[in-house]
């Protein structure tokens, strides 16, 4: 019997999870039970539990939905978005959150990432960005370090890598963030900011994969990779007290924006009272 | 006693969006290609009118995603497109059709491989209909033949996808979809809309793709009503769970085509016309008929003993049905707009006993009377 | 105000990734034959950062029962 967290959040029948010893996937999949746990428990969200549905795509970050006991839906390869998309616009009160990884949001589904991001609909994306492709043994993704090393990229990699969050900013979400596997804390916060957000928000989360990535860009197991989270990415507070010299090389654990916009949902709810205003006026 | 309905002038693409309305689709997500594009635009004018829900999406893949997004939350959803976009729609079809997500994929069929002729008629899509997405797996196609049938047809397109949970695939072609002509409006007493199964199980034990003995179609209730269960494209158990059991993954395989293959009575719709006495009979489909019904009038006319047999339900193919018709006929001809594809089923089926010839067309162009009845002269030759 | 509480771990679960013994504040754990123990003199402040980072949920704070 896990802890009461897992149990109640967790289809525990199928723990332990298929992911690799001291991958970083099921550290942020916990993160994401902590952000529900707290807005089903805060008095003022009330959040029900019922009306929580987790979309994935394919890959190792994709089999997160299946565990998490709550009306979930492992979708096709790049698709989670477009499938949290027909589901939020069909049913608006459903709090739709997305588990998906580098691969699966901004190499195969990137378009769905931009349109969605750009349609500011109310779904929250969590990715599980490990910088490499793990579920087919380790092949060079877009947010792999250019120069390193994938089994597709057997001479050193010489694509430039996206910064997912950057990138969902860029194409309109109005509220992005980086979390890391080490920054527990601060990650779920974001989670649990990112779900709160009225609008499309996403939550571009740091993981670690030693099997395929660590291991042959030696960069040590589990531990080391993390330790390299704690020293290289910064949460807030510490980060924007840094000198600019102090930051070079250093990520920022936090928000990127928040800003407001009109969420889709609820401008097609107006437009439904427009178009209805209209017929029976006889337009 | 209820006074004369009132035709409506309709083109087949706005019948099948009213069609749809009526039975009760409130979600239609698309991309805009021709000829299938007045669908999308009908139901963004149609659909918040009735409080249901239009996006146009960024592409293809996402239409259909979307569309299986919002059925799993139980709305009645149809994404419609053609050729090009029918093959980019294909993953994802294949998905609804394992995780058992009904919906509705209008494809208004164009001619050519690849950009071909945009707005030229052609059938070429029938097989694709049948074979686009990869692995065993179940279908069921209609094809309207006239913008009447497109407006009762696309309701039994909803009733067998929710009935069977399956996508159920609406074969137009350009000819139907451009098609203008009076449509007779039944009223919502006359119609038969059919509602999800739920949740004859109990929801309470998780296995919420359990079928019970002698029945083929499982019926969790959609999201968001708290039974929350698992839905994936993976091989599953009755839970929704991802297996890597042989047993289970055959045993769910096998039922995906058997809730059809042990159906197929209450599937399968035929037109047969004037085929009683027939020692020919023409094969076709959609926008091919009205010029085969001309053409059999006219030979009728001439003395000669021709009928059709129209496949309305097109996959699968109403092989029984045509079986039970071969020993009063002599010959088959199959008439369609592509270069034989339906012809491979007839063939299939009747080949051993009676000679099928074929009359096809792929150019662009329209397959005339005329040109039947010179392949019908030709044939009695 | 929490009441008290224990550490629990169930080896079973453990897939012997180390990441809480390498960030455990008080080095109060240790691997053997790969799977997690804590140390037999141990300083345990029951932080629980051991729980928040373990992939596999093989480490948790329970309440103890009165």
């Amino acid at each position: 019997m896990p802890s009461e967290l897992i149990h109640k959040f967790m289809r525990i029948d199928h723990l332990p999870h298929i992911w690799c010893a001291g991958c970083g996937n099921g550290i942020i999949m916990r993160d994401v039970a902590v952000a529900l746990q707290e807005l089903i428990d805060d008095p003022e969200v009330n959040l029900n539990r019922g009306k929580v549905v987790v979309v994935s795509g394919i890959g190792c970050s994709s089999r997160a939905a299946g565990y998490m006991d709550f009306d979930s839906i492992h979708t096709t390869h790049g698709r989670a978005i477009a499938f949290a998309t027909g589901i939020k616009i069909a049913h608006p009160e459903l709090e739709v959150i997305v588990l998906t990884g580098d691969g699966d949001c901004s190499a195969i589904g990137g378009n769905h990432l931009i349109h969605a991001a750009r349609r500011n609909i109310g779904l929250t994306v969590v990715t599980f960005n490990n910088d490499i492709y793990g579920m087919t043994g380790g092949q060079y993704s877009p947010t792999t370090p250019t120069g390193d090393l994938g089994t597709t990229a057997p001479y050193g990699n010489i694509d430039r890598p996206f910064d997912i969050a950057q990138l969902a900013a860029g194409a309109g979400a109005t509220f992005t963030a980086r979390g890391s596997a080490y920054h527990v804390r601060e990650t779920t916060e974001l989670i649990r900011q990112g779900i709160m957000h009225k609008g499309f928000s996403l939550i571009d989360v740091y993981s670690v994969c030693p099997t395929y990535y660590g291991r042959k860009n030696h960069k040590g197991g589990a531990v080391e990779m993390l330790q390299w989270q704690k020293e290289n990415m910064i949460p807030a507070a510490r980060y924007y007290a840094m000198s600019e010299e102090e930051k070079q090389g250093k990520l920022l654990i936090g928000t990127l924006t928040h800003t407001n916009f009109p969420e889709y949902t609820a401008q097609y709810a107006k437009l439904i009272e427009r178009a209805q205003a209209k017929a029976k006026k006889g337009e | 006693m209820s006074a004369m309905k009132k035709a409506v002038l309709m083109q087949g693409n706005e019948a099948c969006v009213e069609g749809a309305i009526a039975a009760g689709m409130r979600f239609y997500a698309g991309y805009p290609i021709t000829p299938s594009t007045e669908i999308a635009e009908s139901c963004a004018v149609r659909l918040p009118q009735v409080g249901g829900k239009f996006v146009q999406m960024e592409d293809e893949l996402a239409s259909m995603a979307a569309v299986l997004g919002a059925s799993v939350t139980g709305v009645k959803a149809m994404t419609a497109t053609s050729g090009p976009g029918f093959s980019l729609k294909q993953e994802n079809l294949g998905y609804g059709c394992l995780a058992e997500i009904p919906c509705v994929v209008v494809d208004v069929q164009r001619s050519g491989p690849s950009t071909g002729l945009p707005t030229s008629p052609a059938q070429g899509d029938y097989m694709q209909a049948r074979w686009g997405t990869h692995g065993d797996h179940p279908v069921i196609a209609l094809s309207p033949a006239s913008v009447q049938e497109t407006y009762r047809l696309i309701i039994r397109a909803f009733n067998l996808s929710e009935k069977y949970r399956t996508p159920v695939i609406f074969l137009m072609d350009e000819i139907v979809g451009h098609m203008r002509e009076g449509v007779v409006l039944p009223g919502a007493d006359e119609l038969i809309i059919n509602k999800r199964h739920i949740s004859y199980h109990d929801g309470a034990n998780k296995q919420c793709y359990h079928v019970p003995e002698g029945q083929y179609v499982p019926a969790m209730k959609p999201f968001g009503q708290g039974e929350r269960y698992n839905i994936t494209g993976l091989a599953h158990d009755e839970s929704g769970f991802p297996t890597g059991s042989n047993a289970v993954a055959g045993a769910l395989y096998t039922r995906l085509m058997e809730k059809i293959d042990h159906n197929l009575d209450d599937i399968i719709r035929v037109e047969e016309y004037m085929l009683e006495d027939a020692d020919t009979a023409v094969v076709c489909f959609g926008g091919t008929t009205r010029a085969v019904m001309s053409a059999v009038e006219e030979a009728r006319a001439g003395g000669m003993k021709v009928g059709m047999f129209r496949p309305i339900t097109v996959w699968p193919f109403p092989e029984a049905r045509l079986k039970a018709r071969l020993h009063t006929l002599k010959r088959v001809l199959v008439v369609e707009h592509n270069y034989g594809q339906m012809l491979l089923e007839v063939q299939r089926v009747a080949a051993e006993k009676l000679p099928v010839a074929f009359l096809g067309r792929y150019d662009g162009t329209v397959i005339t009377p005329s040109d039947i009845l010179a392949k019908l002269r030709e044939m009695e030759g | 105000m929490a009441g008290k509480r224990k550490l629990v771990l169930d080896p079973s679960w453990c897939k012997g990734c180390g990441i809480c013994v390498a960030f455990c504040p008080k080095q109060a754990l240790e691997l053997e034959e790969e799977k997690v123990r804590l140390k037999a003199d141990n300083e345990c402040v029951l932080c629980g950062l051991c729980e928040a980072r373990c992939p596999d949920y093989a480490i948790w704070l329970e309440d103890l029962e009165e």
